[in-house]
């Protein structure tokens, strides 16, 4: 039997593009040196995890996938040295179950559970607590690493060739993320204390950004149909003890796809003025896994936006240049009609990553998703990228499925040096699309 | 809620997708294992999850199940190395290919004799132990495919249907001991062994639900389990059709 079998189960989380691909499903290592070094294996291929990614950065059109998910076993625990490792597709949701009975947690977390070890690696993923612990490449000590013109690597921070640290941030085309070693942080309770505090203008969101100091988790979010106005919300972990870990399956799923058209001005403002109600004053006890992936609870949400799948925009810009800039964004947004039914907005640190390609800079990043509308919708986010170039900042790729490859080079100055370093049988579109010279 | 129980488990045919998604849920609970299978290095990869997970004790045996003639030494020598015996899951088989085993050759022999003679053979090693401590389950995995026969998988469908009947005798046969026997039909199953279906819609389950099961029926429930439990209801329309009915179809 082959190992790569035709599916069209595959899409990237935005849903705009759809297409059958030769997909290999490894769920031994050594599954996954033979998808990579395969006979029938097709010209390229693409290591991908859960496809969270919003773009192309999990698609490969012109070959194959590989997909991961099925290498999610723990290869070890070290409660004293607060280390795991484990198989790259290993679920952050599945290691929380398994950690936080014992008192331990993942540094990082992105907004949602469903995303791989490989996949937050390869995208150097964030959190709301970047300003304390920076991104998740931060927290990773080693790489195991399938490559199709190697041996099976294992990858240290020293890593002379510059491997590991192209890795990080590499969307995956350095070769295939096998496992992972990662830093870990102790926790006392599975609960955090969080706090809302509604703003009314930006220079309350940096000001209560900059004076929320001793709160690890941040993050606002803003109302795009009334620029200012938002919600700021600020937490830290419990020390109740109450370990309980959160639950994996969504409590309730999208049966079907919804209408695009339904994401107009109106359901937009009544959205939004929602959220805002919701607001609650007062300190919360609130479960991590409510906490940190509030949209996971709804599985496939991502099909109410319809057959035609919607655009998710994430921006940094520096943090001498975000007064002026994100205004300008929002300013931009509200004057193109088109609205965002989540804006968030969230600030970065100075802790540094190891990866090259690493998306987060000292700053605001602010996260924005569209209904995919064709045309109108690609000349709103070509006009936000002009302001976050001028502004000196640069997009995530792993949301991003259309930026021009001379604004990104812009953006990713050492982007060479991750071309420089790909394993030659493995492409994705969006590196197709933005390598171009 | 009651305690999870440690148990000692004895798993034919580990490397399956469902069989180590039933691991997992037992070794949480601190139970100790034998994995048998084809595959040392791939064994070895399951054993070391499960004891991060929780196992007190994971030991591997790599054995052609199917060709085993003396199930009965293997199995008493596995239960004396964990001190007993709680539970024996029967997790290998093959789907095969329909079209090689209408050649009335070696495809078919093996289709039967991977999926019911090798099943049957090491259920009845296990009912020995099972029936002499008068306590502890034998789960074996069988398939809606052997609630009626129909042309796209009737060899593989015939061979389930088969152990399906040993195992409900073989529970009926435990009954008055205190131990136990189970099969475990699940519909479709998205694993390795169903790569290159189409698979999605509803009627899709995941190895980890088919688990849910395996771990309810370690305790009670039987002897025949369908999983997931939809699958009693669509099978009891699919049984009643009428041939002239479902020889239209390409079921």
């Amino acid at each position: 039997m082959g190992l790569y079998a035709p599916d069209e189960s595959f899409t990237s989380w935005g849903r705009v593009e759809r297409r059958a691909y030769p997909v290999a499903r490894p769920r031994f290592a050594s599954d996954l040196a033979a998808a990579i070094n395969a006979p029938d294996r097709p010209a390229t291929v693409l290591p991908v995890g859960l496809g969270r990614a919003y773009g192309d950065s999990c698609l490969n059109a012109e070959g194959g996938l590989i997909v991961m998910t099925g290498l999610n076993r723990l290869i070890q625990i070290d409660e004293q040295g607060l280390i795991l490792r484990a198989q790259a597709g290993l679920s952050l949701g599945e290691a929380l179950r398994v950690l936080t009975p014992r008192g331990l947690f993942l540094p990082v977390l992105p907004g949602s559970q469903f995303v791989t070890l490989g996949g937050a690696v390869a995208n150097d993923v964030h959190g709301k607590n970047h300003l304390m612990h920076g991104s998740f490449g931060r927290w990773v000590r080693r790489i195991g690493l399938q490559r199709s013109d190697r041996e099976a690597l294992s990858l240290a921070s020293n890593d002379p060739g510059g491997l590991f640290s192209a890795t990080i941030g590499g969307l995956g085309l350095t070769g295939a993320i096998a496992w992972v070693e990662l830093g870990l942080i102790p926790i006392d309770s599975a609960y955090l204390d969080a706090e809302d505090v509604p703003f009314s203008t930006l220079d309350e969101y940096f000001q209560l950004m900059a004076e929320s100091e001793s709160f690890e988790h941040r993050v606002a979010w803003i109302d795009c149909t009334q620029p200012g106005r938002g919600v700021f919300t600020r937490a830290k972990m419990r020390d109740d003890g109450d370990l309980q870990p959160g639950r994996i399956e969504p409590r309730i799923s999208a049966p079907f796809d919804g209408a695009g058209f339904l994401f107009n001005g109106l359901t937009l403002r009544a959205f939004n003025a929602a959220w805002a109600a919701a607001a609650r004053p007062g300190t919360r006890r609130v479960h991590y896994a409510r906490f940190f992936f509030p949209l996971d609870s709804v599985g496939d949400w991502n099909r109410f936006y319809g057959r035609r799948g919607f655009r998710q925009y994430q921006c940094v810009v520096p943090e001498v240049t975000a007064r002026d800039a994100i205004p300008e964004l929002l300013r931009a947004i509200a004057d193109s009609g088109e609205g965002s039914m989540l804006a968030v907005l969230k600030a970065f640190g100075p802790k540094p990553s190891p990866g090259i390609m690493s998306f987060p800079i000292p700053g605001h990043t602010l996260a924005l998703d569209f209904a995919n509308r064709g045309d109108k919708t690609l000349r709103l986010l070509a006009r936000l990228d002009e302001i976050v170039l001028e502004a000196g900042g640069r997009i995530y790729a792993g949301k991003d499925g259309r930026a021009p490859p001379r604004t990104f080079q812009r953006m990713y100055p050492r982007w060479l040096e991750l071309e420089r370093l790909r394993d030659p049988a493995i492409r994705s579109d969006f590196w197709s699309r933005v390598s171009v010279t | 809620m009651t305690r999870p129980i440690a148990r000692r488990v004895i798993i034919l045919g580990a490397q399956s997708a469902i069989a180590e998604a039933a691991a997992r849920l037992f070794a949480a609970e601190g139970s100790r294992f034998i994995l048998v299978g084809r595959d040392q290095g791939r064994l070895n990869e399951i054993c070391g999850d499960l004891t991060v997970r929780g196992a007190a004790a994971c030991t591997t045996a790599v054995l052609d199940l199917a060709a085993e003639t003396n199930p009965q030494a293997h199995m008493r020598a596995w239960v004396e190395q964990l001190g007993g015996l709680s539970l024996v899951l029967i997790a290998f088989g093959t789907l095969g290919d329909q079209f090689e085993t209408e050649k009335a050759g070696p495809a078919l022999d093996e289709t039967l004799a991977v999926n019911f003679t090798a099943p049957a053979r090491w259920a009845m090693a296990a009912a020995e132990v099972v029936e002499a401590q008068g306590a502890g389950t034998v789960i074996a995995i069988g398939s809606v495919a052997g609630d009626r026969g129909r042309r796209s998988n009737y060899a593989y469908g015939a061979a389930k249907a088969g152990i399906a009947a040993f195992m409900q005798g073989l529970a009926h046969r435990l009954e008055p001991t205190g131990a136990r026997a189970v099969l475990i039909k699940p519909g479709f199953v998205d694993t390795p062994m169903t790569a290159g279906f189409k698979k999605g819609g509803p009627l899709w389950a995941k190895p980890h639900q088919i688990a849910a099961a395996i771990h309810r029926a370690a305790d009670s429930g039987g002897p025949i389990v369908y999983a997931p439990w939809v699958w009693r209801w669509i099978m009891l329309i699919i049984r009643a059709l009428p041939a002239f009915v479902l020889h239209r179809t390409r079921l």
